[in-house]
């Protein structure tokens, strides 16, 4: 029986990703295959539909999978564990502390990109900031954020004096920094997320359990020593995959419910979000 | 160190623990501030990684995965293959490289300054016409001297980089012979001449060589070995100081392209004697393609009697013609010397300098 598991084409690697790991798996006697949507709203709808037994989903699509059935997160990678983001200000600014963010205008990433939009906006308001203007840049809206573009338009809003201050992830903050998009010592950090968790594999309830238990154990077993996988591990952004784990999806539920995101049964009820 | 050993990190930036906590997510290092653990995927892509060689040693075949890499780099495994179909050393070392790219790096020269393209000179009406129509001939025949070489630049593996480097030299020279022998043929703003079907048919023959030895063979060591006598006889016919520079110039080059011709020729004989038999068969195979064309360009021969005699008269006329004579017997002497040193006999050598093309290149 063939595991077909759904992606989201966020970029046009993901075909080169994938087709090498469906002649991975092939190789190894896993019959395999993907399909590619082109947001992350139709593939978990998908998902509990069963049109693909796993999703390779964003935390958002994770947390809106769970509102909708019973799925399992099944495995994810090194780097998807222990993330977090930054609500950074020009060096300049008269903005020291969070609470001086009040009635500015806070540049972040798309609608729906928990590391960029959601995640960062809820640790403002848990620090009790509450009147600012928020200015979305909503590139590759439906993708959930996959899309550095809306991130790098924030922190270019914030180094032309658009914004007042800028959310991103963490490791963007140091890439804009390396790249040149934000300079060296132009910005400080005003805030940092606790640590959470970003994308996994999600199994669907009627998944053959075979094939899925024989796709994680071959997850599990790719090496970043081996040269044939090594170049597919690359460009999917990890060195070793790992257990799936749901322990660090609390901070993106409690903003998906603060802003209504998604209902509890998983509709999506965001005002303005067209994926 | 190895995996699992842990670092401390200090420093002053403020957001340090920020960045080195996503730097070690996206290297695969654990994070335990201000401890960072050495994860396992470091240095994996030196693990099963093969050496291209060394600095100083050529290998006698480049495989196709070590790509562009330099020389002795370390090549990752895993990377893509290249397909240089020119990979073995046998195929196209020889080394005299290295010195004949240096020598042609010491020798580059530029046409706006070694030329004085304002020296004033007068000729009569035929006389620029013979040297116009030369010039137009020399220039499509720099075209294929170009091309020829680029063709086969691209195939040979650059493992093998100074051999590349004197046939990129060879290209720009041509390039620059392309260049000054135009500027030379519109000087006086007449029209250009007559580029024959027959010219043009012996050049493609040398395009349409798809073997690296054998076209470097009618190229270089037949074809530009008989130029080395036409600049030499137009340098000192030239009737004005342009002309003469210019041949002066791309003789100098040709000497040199010739050189690494020889050079290379006789690194493949050494090492395949049956190749000389091969050479033979595609000089004899080129002249029994070229045998129904009409050979060289009446306008060029006319041309050079014109310059060898020097003046328009019957008398001066006829000593030019001999002196075009003397010019072709020096080229097939020189052909004939050439293929002796390479160890073909001298009745071999004396029938396939016979056959090369009447066009000369």
């Amino acid at each position: 029986m063939t595991l077909v598991l759904g992606a989201v084409a966020y970029d046009v690697k993901v075909v080169t990703i994938w087709d090498g790991f469906r002649d991975w798996f092939a190789s190894r006697g896993l019959d395999f295959d993907y399909v590619l949507y082109s947001n992350y709203e139709r593939q978990v709808e998908a998902l509990l539909a069963g049109h693909v037994d796993v999703a390779w989903n964003s935390p958002l699509a994770w947390v809106r999978a769970a509102r909708m059935g019973p799925v399992t997160a099944v495995a994810m990678r090194d780097s998807d564990c222990d993330l977090t983001s930054v609500v950074v200000v020009r060096a300049d600014s008269d903005i020291h502390d969070v609470a001086d963010l009040s009635g500015r205008t806070v540049a972040v990433g798309a609608v729906d990109s928990p590391q960029a939009t959601l995640i960062p906006l809820s640790h403002l308001r848990s620090l009790g900031v509450a009147d600012i203007t928020v200015e979305y840049h909503d590139i590759g809206v439906g993708k959930h954020g996959d899309h550095i573009g809306g991130e790098r338009d924030a922190a270019r809003s914030l180094i032309a004096g658009t914004a007042d201050a800028a959310c991103m992830i963490d490791g963007n903050h140091l890439l804009f920094g390396v790249e040149g998009t934000l300079p060296a010592g132009s910005t400080r950090i005003v805030a940092q997320t606790p640590a959470y968790d970003h994308c996994n594999f999600t199994v669907a309830p009627g998944a053959p359990a075979a094939e899925v238990d024989r796709f994680v154990s071959l997850l599990l077993s790719m090496s970043y020593d081996d040269p044939e996988v090594r170049p597919l591990l690359d460009l999917e952004g990890l060195k070793s995959w790992r257990d799936g784990r749901t322990s660090g999806y609390a901070q993106l539920e409690r903003a998906v419910g603060e802003v209504g995101f998604y209902d509890s049964a998983g509709n999506v009820t965001a005002e303005a979000y067209r994926p | 160190m190895d995996a699992g050993e842990r670092v401390e990190v200090r420093g002053r930036a403020p957001e340090l623990a920020v960045h080195v906590r996503a730097w070690c997510r996206a290297q695969g290092h654990g994070y335990d501030w201000p401890f960072v653990v050495r994860g396992n995927a470091a240095g994996a892509r030196r693990r099963g990684a093969e050496v291209a060689g060394g600095p100083k040693t050529v290998a006698d075949r480049a495989p196709a995965t070590w790509g562009l890499a330099a020389r002795g780099a370390v090549v990752e495994a895993g990377g893509p293959a290249f397909a240089f179909a020119l990979d073995e050393k046998a195929a196209v070392w020889t080394d005299a490289a290295a010195g004949i790219y240096r020598q042609a790096l010491a020798s580059q020269w530029d046409p706006a300054v070694a030329v004085d393209w304002d020296e004033p000179f007068e000729l009569p009406e035929e006389v620029e016409a013979a040297v116009v129509a030369v010039m137009t001939y020399l220039i499509e025949n720099e075209n294929a001297a170009l091309v020829v070489p680029a063709r086969f630049l691209g195939q040979i593996h650059p493992h093998f980089r100074e051999v590349v480097a004197v046939l990129a030299a060879q290209v720009a020279d041509e390039a620059r012979h392309v260049e000054v022998f135009t500027r030379r043929a519109e000087l006086r703003g007449g029209p250009l001449g007559l580029s024959t079907a027959g010219g043009q048919a012996s050049l493609l023959t040398l395009l349409e060589e798809p073997d690296f030895a054998l076209a470097h063979f009618l190229l270089s060591v037949l074809g530009e070995g008989t130029f080395l006598s036409l600049l030499s006889f137009l340098e000192r016919f030239a009737p004005d100081p342009v002309t003469r520079r210019v041949t002066h110039l791309a003789l100098a080059d040709e000497a040199r392209h010739v050189a690494f011709g020889m050079a290379h020729m006789g690194a493949l004989l050494e090492s395949d004697p049956g190749l000389r038999a091969r050479l033979a068969t595609a000089v004899r195979r080129r002249h029994d393609a070229l045998a129904s064309t009409a050979g060289l360009n009446a306008e060029v021969f006319d041309g050079l009697v014109v310059l060898a005699a020097g003046a328009f008269t019957p008398a001066a006329i006829a000593e030019g013609f001999a002196k075009v004579q003397a010019l072709e017997a020096d080229m097939d002497d020189g052909r004939r010397r050439r293929l002796a040193k390479l160890g073909f006999s001298a009745g071999d050598a004396a029938e396939l300098a016979e056959l090369h093309t009447r066009n000369f290149m």
